[in-house]
Order: C-alpha cells, then structure tokens, then sequence
C-alpha cells in the first residue's frame, strides 16, 4: 500500500549557534498528495522548507527525492530537478511586469539562459504559457502592470503562481495565504486542491481549517521535532498536538 | 631579528592601531546605526590633522592645537551631519557613495585652497627624547603619549557606550535601527552629536599621527581603507570590535611593513625590498579579513541581530 | 516616429558626428582636442564594463579599476619589452585580466553586500600594492612606453601612434560594447541578470544557477574593463599605480552613477560629463576638483537616475 514516497526526509536537523531549529525531523510524502506542515511560531517549519530547498546547509540528515539523495544539491538544482518553493515573505523582480516576472519563473527551467544576442520577447509560446499561468491565479487582467501596483494579495498570488509556473513535481508552498483576504485565500484554496492532480504539496499554513480540508496528510512540527504525522483526523485528536498546538477549540472546530 | 625590535614593532603596531580605532568607532557607528557608506570619513581625520596644525601654528602649543582641533572639526561634523549627510540615510548606497565621494574632492580642494597642500606639524618639543622602556629599548617619548592618549580615549568610549543612556541608545539603534525608531527616541539628534563625537576622534588622530605621517591633502584615503577594514573585521556597529579590530590590523600592518623589510633585506636587492615590505604588509592585512570572514562572516563581535 | 525609432535615429546620428569629429576637429583648428575626445571613449568603455556588473548585474565592485590598470600594464610591459603586435597585447589583456576577475570573482561573489564591497576592494588594492612594488617596470613611478600597439601586418598596419587612429579604434570598441550592451539587456542572459540583481533568492529558487552568473558577469565586464586599459597606455603612453587605486574605482563608479546606472548609454553620458566638466572648470581654475565636488553633489541630491534618466524623461521614453 505505501508506494516509494516522493519525498523522503530522514532525520534532518539544523543548529543556529546554541539554537537548536530543527531536530531529527523525519516525514515522507506521497506522490500526488496535498502534506501539511502545521506547528506554533517558531517551531521550525520555514527552516524546514530552507533546507529541503536547498538554501539552508542540514547539520545532519538526508533528502530523498524520487529516490535520488538531493542532499548535497543547491537550490537551483533543486528546482530543475522538480522540487520548487514558494516563499512566506514575497519575493519578485521589482524591475519586471507582471508577465515578466511569470516569463522569468518559465525561462528558469525551460533551457539555457546563456543567450545573449536574441530578444526573449520573440518567445512567444513562453509568453502564451505566462499569460495562462497568470490566469489559473487569477492575474490576467494585471499582466501589464508593474510589481508595486499590486496589492498585497496579488503579489501572493504571484508568487505562488511563480513557483506553480515550471509544473514542479513537488512544490514547497510556505504559507501561502499570509495576508490574504477572504476571497484570494479561498481562490489559493481551490488552487492548491486543482494542484494535486499535477503536483505534490508540501504546505505550510496557520489556517488549520483550510488545512484539514486540503490535506491528505498533516505532519506537526512542535520545537523542531515532529511530533506526530499522519492522516488529518487522527492527527487532529492526537492529545500531544491538541496539548501543544489546537488547543481545546479543536474540539469544537468546523 | 631581536625580540626587543619585535616588542618595539609591536608597539608601534599598538600605537597605530589606536589610532586607527578612532577612526574606526565613528565609521563603525555611521555604518551600523545610519546603514550609511560614508567615503569622507577620511577627510574628517585630514581636517583635524590640518587644523591642529594650524593652530598649532598660530599658538605654538600641541596641546591647544589638537584640543582645538577636535572641538572644531566635531563642529564640522555635526555641521555636515545635520546639513547634508542626513539627507542620504534613506537613500541606496550607490548614491551615497557618489555623494561622499563628492565631498572628498571638496574638502580634499577646500583644504588645499585653504592650507596648501601641505603643512608641517612636529612632536612637542618637551617629547623630542626617548624613554627608557627597558635595558636596551628606548622608545619615542611622543608615541608613548599616543599610546596613552589612544588608551585614554578608548577607556572614555567604551564608559561612554556602556555606561551610559547616550551609549545604550546608540547601542540599541546600532543593534535594531527600526526598533530604536519605534520607540520614540529622536534618533536624528541623537546621531549629529554621534557623528560630532566621532568626527572629533578623527580630528585626534589626525593631528597625533601628522607628526609622524606628515600633514598633506589626501591622507585620509589611504587610511581610510584601512579604517573600513576594522570596521569589517570587528563587526559592524560594534565599538569593542572596532578595537580589537583595529589592535590586530595595527599590529599586522606595522609588523609586516617593519619585520618582513628585514626578512626581505636578507634575500632582494634593497629597493626591491622596501617596497615588497608595504605590499606584503597591506596583503597580509586583507588575507586576515578574509580569513576573519570566512570563519565569522559577521566579524568578530557582531552587534546585529 | 516612435520612441524606439527616435532612440535609433538619435544614436546614428550621434555615431556620424563621432565619426566625422577628427576631421571636423583639424577643420576648426583645434585637433588637439582630439586626445580629449579619445580619453572620453576610453573611459566609455571602461564605465560602461562597470555598468554591466554594478549597473544591470548589482554587484558593487569597488576594485574595478584593478582590471583597468592590469589591462594597462599588461600591454604597456608588452610594448616596452619589444612586442608590438595589437593581436597579442588584445590576446594577452584578455587572459591575464579574464584570469584575474575570475578568480577575484569566484571568492568574492561567496559574499554579499558590504562584505563583497570590502572584498573587491582588498583586492584591487593588494593588486595596487603589488604594481607599486614592482620595480622593474617603474614601481610607484610608473612605466613609460615609446611605441604603441600596431593593429595589422607588414604593409598595411595600423599603429595606434596615430591620433585618430587611435580615436577610431577605440571608437569601433566602444560601438561593438554598446551594440552588444542593447542586445544583452531584452535577451534571455540579460533578463536573468537583472532577476539576479532584484533577487537573487528568488532567482535561484526558480532554477537560475545565481553564482554561475554573476560570475560569467564578473568575468566579462572585468576583461572588457582590462581591454580598456589597453586603449588607455596606448593613448597616453604611460601607466602607474596610481590607475588602481581605489580612489580610481571610485571615479569610474561615479561615471556610471552620473551617467545612469543600468542604462546602455550611462557609461558614455557619465564618462563624457565628468571628463568634460573636468576639462572646462580646469581651464578656468585650479581647483576644479572642488567644484566637480559641488556638480556631483547636486547630481546626487537633485537627478536620481543619473544623466541618462533626466533624458529619457526629456524624451518621454522609459530608458
């Protein structure tokens, strides 16, 4: 029943100085499946997502992805291979459009960069598949527009869009809803749960509702450890992560 | 090579290094507190060193010359401060770079229109002679007085910062700008009279290393390097790596400049090695920052959180 | 006509007037500006090398007059040890400055902001230290050369002795650098660069290799900074030290700063305004540093984008 995880994480752990971030963090995600990573402030869950991206050294600890060990790979290689993330705090190209920026996420894994004499504005299939990215986040309209005409939503929405644009076979999505509205997180919702059919979710979210009506799987991370991981409604009653983390308003949650 | 020449070099080296550090202090503080490159530090250890001489000139006192130059070139500073250099805070750092580096070539050509190029300025006559340090090593009088001046100064800083609420807001706001701001505290004035006070250390180095290094127009550049480095080195914002920092980069520079030159007397003919000596030393300078970052990428005591 | 058009005509028409300068010069009677206007290209072309790693690459290298002043010795110690062949002092000029920036690069670019500043500029000056050092071709003196690179083979040579000859090669540079300039901002390369230099977190998390990048960038704007350099001992017939300084890279940083940063034209707009301004206020006074100071000053305080933005905004097209 349990095929080869897509993602295997054994036992990763990272000091900062006398800071223990994460310790002995181990949990497997399936292919195809939505996995949340929920957890209180500080419990070491962007740290996490640094070093699965590759952006932050492991002190020890080992990735597996689709069966090859990326431990050692940086960042960028991480990406080509498949495995993307999205960031809590927008990051997008100031200097860019709307559409350039998406042109950019596609550019980045769809051949060489190394080419200094033609106009990439002559790609026009790269442009056709931003411009449709941009309509799955519901950016379209906005195209044109430079970053800082944006609201705070849609940059979001743009950031994601940025990470989902190469298709990646898994992709990391820190938090993803931060300072949305109602409307744009529900659009992201219904985004992430069309996602699963293409890509698997790693997802970091505070929202609990909006996670156990997503996740296939819900993995907790408490002081950096993991600390119970599993399907949501068992991991919704598991009394150390009711202690810890959902407090007595789980038991009364929608 | 004796080890009284190596304990002589290494006061030397001692010397330098406080000197350097009060340069030091006002660029560490200007870095770590305004976020702000400012090129023209240099400059400001010029003025001092010319208007020492100067009024050393005109009152034939050392004394009254370089308290006079600290007083006025802290003026200077706070004048430069509060009218210009505020305006640059908020703005990126290649803009600030361009603007300080204007004020080089204006104060570089002020002083020259001013002062000339050049203006003579000598130890105090009382501190011509050499102290007897121990059998066999008799040092300058007048750098003894610039080791204990420099320590003098240092002491004073270091009460300064620690010990006081001026010092524990400058503090703060080197550590967390934003939260010092947040909190209320009139940063903007705060900062002139910081700016002042290191502007007036530069003023004291500048007028106790002229005697030594000579007074002339753009001085203040190639120390200013120098000066970077330590700030580098110590970690930005902070006034105790400033020191250390400034002590070790002291001690590398005069070391390698004075010990290496023998070393190298022994093998190249001697214009070769009086000029290796200078290129060795200053290389040997930039391999231990590097070798400082890449073990500390914050610099010895780093302040920021 | 649209902005893209007029941009276009502007430019050849600017290029026919360079064209035309030596002969419009000897016309007038005052071809002794000509030396004036070679300089300008030379310093072009070096700004506009630091443009592309500072400008559009966001790397702010303050030890780029290193590679200036290796360009100009490397050819000048070439020249004055009997080789006069253009090809090899441009083959050598390449190597040694290409090598340089490389390996400057590949260190320094594992650090970031102020720490890469520091690190570029220990290095420019342990380069300045050594050239200064270096008595057998005039240490802190400087190395005087009497002949100048010679372009092309027994018969039919070019030797860059000659003023406007001089001034046309390094016109035919200059052009080349800008041409190739415009064509790298929209290409694939370009765009990933400026992606770099907004973020270069994001950049490398969406799978561009960053490091690989700022290097090739590094590289290259230094060599074309070394090929600069030697344009520039050929012009001037001598090379000291005192062109690595770091006071140097600072004059460089501050023509691109005033020409306009990440613009093609800002290395050209900056180099000609600061060595125009110089030579007017020198004719008029000593102490024209003093009032360059005052200019740059207002420059900064009052025209943000530099000289290039003031005329895009006059043309009413974005740069």
């Amino acid at each position: 029943m349990s095929a080869a995880p897509l993602l295997d994480v054994r036992g990763l752990s990272k000091r900062f100085g006398g800071l223990v971030a994460n310790d002995d963090v181990s949990l497997q995600v399936q292919s195809g499946h939505v996995h949340a990573l929920i957890g209180p402030n500080g419990a070491g869950k962007t740290t996490l997502v640094s070093q699965l991206a590759g952006q932050l050294r492991s002190d020890q600890g080992r990735v597996l992805f689709d069966g090859h060990d990326i431990s050692a790979f940086s960042t960028h290689q991480r990406a080509l291979r498949g495995l993307v993330r999205s960031f809590q705090i927008t990051r997008l190209f100031r200097s860019f459009s709307v559409l350039d920026n998406m042109a950019l996420a596609l550019q980045a894994v769809s051949g060489s960069s190394l080419r200094a004499w033609r106009p990439v504005a002559r790609e026009t299939a790269l442009f056709d598949q931003a411009r449709s990215v941009l309509a799955e986040v519901g950016l379209d309209a906005k195209a044109d527009h430079a970053i800082d005409q944006l609201s705070h939503g849609e940059r979001r929405a743009l950031e994601v869009g940025m990470a989902l644009a190469s298709r990646p076979r898994l992709v990391l999505l820190d938090e993803p809803m931060a300072g949305m509205g109602q409307e744009e997180s529900a659009r992201i919702e219904q985004l992430i749960g069309t996602l699963r059919q293409r890509s698997t979710v790693v997802l970091i979210e505070h929202d609990v509702d909006a996670v156990f009506r997503l996740a296939d799987r819900v993995s907790v991370l408490v002081g950096g450890r993991v600390i119970a991981s599993g399907e949501p409604d068992a991991v919704r009653r598991h009394p150390e992560v009711i202690a810890a983390y959902l407090g007595d308003g789980a038991e009364t949650a929608r | 090579m004796s080890g009284l020449l190596v304990l002589e070099q290494l006061l030397n080296g001692l010397q330098f290094g406080l000197m350097l550090f009060l340069l030091a202090a006002g660029l560490t503080l200007v870095f770590g507190v305004m976020d702000m490159i400012n090129l023209a530090h240099g400059s400001l250890y010029m003025v001092g060193a010319f208007l020492a001489a100067w009024l050393v000139g005109i009152t034939g006192s050392f004394v009254l010359g370089v308290l006079g130059a600290m007083l006025l070139t802290g003026l200077f500073g706070m004048v430069l401060e509060s009218g210009l250099l505020r305006s640059l805070y908020r703005r990126d750092h290649l803009s600030q770079v361009l603007a300080t580096y204007a004020l080089i070539l204006i104060l570089n050509d002020g002083v020259k229109m001013l002062f000339g190029n050049d203006l003579p300025l000598s130890a105090p006559a009382a501190l011509a002679g050499s102290v007897q340090l121990l059998p066999g090593l008799n040092y300058p009088a007048y750098r003894l007085l610039i080791l204990g001046v420099g320590l003098l100064l240092a002491l004073l800083l270091y009460l300064l910062v620690q010990k006081t609420r001026l010092g524990a807001l400058v503090r703060a706001g080197a550590s967390n700008r934003d939260m010092t701001l947040v909190m209320g505290v009139d940063i903007g004035r705060l900062f002139t009279l910081v700016f002042g006070i290191g502007a007036a250390l530069c003023a004291v180095a500048g007028a106790l290393l002229g005697p030594l290094l000579a007074v002339q127009v753009g001085m203040g550049e190639n120390i200013l390097i120098l000066a970077f480095v330590v700030v580098v080195i110590g970690g930005i914002g902070s006034i105790r790596g400033a020191l250390i920092g400034a002590v070790l980069v002291g001690c590398i520079d005069t070391l390698g400049r004075s010990l290496l030159q023998h070393a190298l007397r022994e093998v190249l003919p001697p214009q070769w090695a009086s000029a290796a000596g200078p290129a060795f030393a200053s290389i040997a300078v930039y391999v231990f920052m590097a070798a400082v970052l890449a073990l500390k990428p914050q610099g010895l005591f780093p302040v920021r959180a | 006509m649209d902005a893209a058009t007029r941009r276009r005509a502007g430019a050849v028409l600017l290029l026919l007037c360079a064209i035309a300068l030596p002969w419009a010069l000897q016309q007038l009677g005052i071809d002794y500006y000509l030396s004036l206007a070679s300089r300008v290209l030379v310093y072009a072309i070096a700004a506009t090398s630091l443009n592309l790693v500072l400008g559009y690459g966001g790397m702010v290298s303050f030890g780029h007059a290193a590679f200036v002043g290796l360009g100009a010795y490397v050819t000048g110690i070439m020249i004055s040890e009997g080789i006069a062949g253009a090809g090899w002092h441009l083959l050598a000029t390449l190597a040694v400055t290409g090598l340089a920036a490389w390996i400057i690069g590949a260190i320094s670019l594992r650090t970031r902001g102020v720490y890469f500043i520091m690190i570029t500029l220990a290095f420019a000056q342990m380069i300045f230290y050594l050239a200064n050092s270096n008595k057998a071709w005039g240490g802190d003196e400087g190395l005087n050369i009497r002949t100048r690179s010679i372009i092309g083979i027994e018969g039919f040579a070019l030797d860059l002795k000659d003023g406007p000859t001089l001034y046309y090669v390094a016109l035919a540079v200059l052009v080349a650098l800008l041409v190739a300039l415009a064509r790298f901002v929209p290409s694939r390369f370009g765009r990933a660069v400026v992606a770099l230099r907004d973020d270069d977190i994001r950049a490398e998390a969406l799978g561009f290799p960053t490091y690989r990048y700022k290097l090739i960038v590094f590289v290259v704007a230094g060599a074309i900074g070394g090929l600069a350099g030697a344009l520039y001992v050929n012009l001037t017939g001598y090379v000291s030290p005192n062109l690595l300084h770091w006071t140097q890279s600072g004059s460089l940083m501050v023509m691109v700063i005033l020409g306009g940063v990440a613009s093609v034209w800002g290395g050209l707009a900056g180099a000609a305004a600061l060595l125009l301004l110089q030579e007017l206020l020198s004719a008029h006074t000593q102490h024209w540093e003093f009032w360059t100071g005052w200019v740059l000053l207002a420059v900064v305080l009052f025209a943000r984008r530099g000289l290039a933005g003031l005329l895009a905004r006059g043309a009413g097209g974005k740069d």
